[in-house]
């Protein structure tokens, strides 16, 4: 099955983009990443492909201002997956490398034309780097 | 399935005789199979359907698109809609803003139309169809929403091991490097998949295209492309320009023919032919 228009829209928006976007599917899984996004993953979509949340989910630490971890139930996309929601929040990540990076994050729930709900989008907001 | 082409000219309907090979008609194909009539949508095409002559079918099963003015403007000239005898279901897809009973009583009311959808006097169904799977007699079809403006849908008809997917209107291109060649990422591919004959729209030139991203309409050489990569044994190239002149369409087609290399027979569609699948 080929996946909703409404998700091959957004890729088609997100491919336009000059902002970091993520698309997932009803359960995390990541369906696809845009060239800004792959700078932060550290990954490249054409090598990937999709990714499954076990794995993309494990790519970067998250954490708030005083180093502390923040749980993924506290995460903007997480919490849309499970509420079908828009969230905002500001966070830092950090990669594998130990590279840290503030972001700021919105995610909002794709719902489509029959009311169905088919997956989740990320946009990142770079703020800085160290 | 017995298939004819009611109709193949795209947006609004053509007269004259620099359109009159291919035909001026919009939007309507009917399917035949054992006791069951089908019509994928209502366009001007419906016209050419003479239910007084030779057609006795009770019961009448249309299929709409989308709701498209080119797509139902044939519907409050179908007879058999003012025929307390017959029995006339409308499939059309469904919304979440309004029922499509409401949608297509906008068009069925003052000022756009003398008739009101309630002055249908035969037995009227309407079905709100979205990603669905339904049969009709013999017929097994899937509807799929695809890119177009507004909800739009293609349909797969199946009988036995045969397919026919009409996806007149689409523009699966959209998007910054057109469509992805990716099965899982081009709109309406499982319906169009190893199709044995595909109808689908081919509006524009790739040249007219760039002007009319957006639109709602393929490319011929997109609907080529994606006729290619599902595999699909024979194309239709349809809903043609209204500014397309028979002479233009020849000329296209010869170009194509000269230029384009698939390993599938393909040709412009014509009103009035009839393919048996």
């Amino acid at each position: 099955m080929p996946h909703a228009i409404e998700i091959i829209l957004n890729r088609q928006l997100a491919d336009c983009l000059a902002i970091p976007v993520f698309i997932t599917d009803t359960s995390g899984n990541l369906l696809f990443y845009n060239e800004p996004a792959e700078e932060i993953l550290g990954e490249r979509y054409e090598d990937t492909g999709e990714m499954p949340v076990e794995r993309w989910s494990t790519i970067f630490k998250t954490k708030d201002d005083d180093g502390n971890i923040v749980p993924p139930e506290d995460l903007p996309l997480v919490k849309t997956l499970m509420n079908q929601l828009p969230y905002f929040k500001t966070f830092w990540i950090e990669s594998l490398q130990g590279k840290k990076e503030k972001i700021s994050v919105s995610s909002y729930p794709i719902i489509g034309r029959a009311g169905v709900f088919l997956g989740a989008v990320a946009i990142f907001w770079r703020q800085t780097e160290e | 399935m017995k298939i004819t082409l009611w109709g193949v000219r795209g947006s609004i309907p053509t007269s004259g005789p620099e359109t009159k090979a291919y035909g001026g008609n919009t939007s309507c194909v009917q399917i035949e199979a054992d006791d069951t009539l089908v019509l994928l949508d209502a366009g001007s095409g419906i016209n050419n359907l003479h239910f007084d002559d030779h057609l006795s079918h009770r019961r009448i099963d249309i299929l709409l698109t989308h709701l498209h003015i080119d797509h139902i403007q044939g519907l409050g000239f179908f007879k058999p809609l003012f025929n307390p005898d017959a029995e006339v279901h409308i499939w059309g897809p469904a919304s979440n803003t309004q029922s499509l009973r409401n949608r297509l009583g906008q068009y069925f009311s003052p000022p756009f139309s003398p008739v009101y959808f309630r002055e249908f006097s035969c037995n009227l169904f309407v079905h709100e169809i979205a990603n669905d799977n339904f049969s009709l007699g013999s017929l097994k079809i899937d509807s799929r929403f695809i890119l177009h403006p507004g909800p739009t849908l293609g349909f797969r008809v199946q009988e036995g091991e045969k397919v026919f997917t009409y996806i007149p209107d689409h523009e699966p291109a959209l998007g910054r490097d057109g469509f992805i060649q990716d099965i899982n990422w081009m709109s309406g591919s499982d319906l169009a998949k190893d199709a044995d004959l595909l109808l689908h729209d081919a509006q524009f030139t790739a040249e007219e295209y760039k002007e009319k991203v957006g639109w709602g309409h393929s490319s011929i050489e997109d609907a080529l492309s994606y006729a290619s990569v599902l595999n699909v044994k024979r194309l239709l190239l349809s809903h043609h320009d209204p500014e397309r002149t028979d002479l233009d369409l020849d000329r296209l087609y010869i170009h194509l023919k000269e230029t384009v290399n698939v390993d599938f027979p393909f040709a412009m569609a014509v009103e009035g032919s009839r393919i048996e699948l």
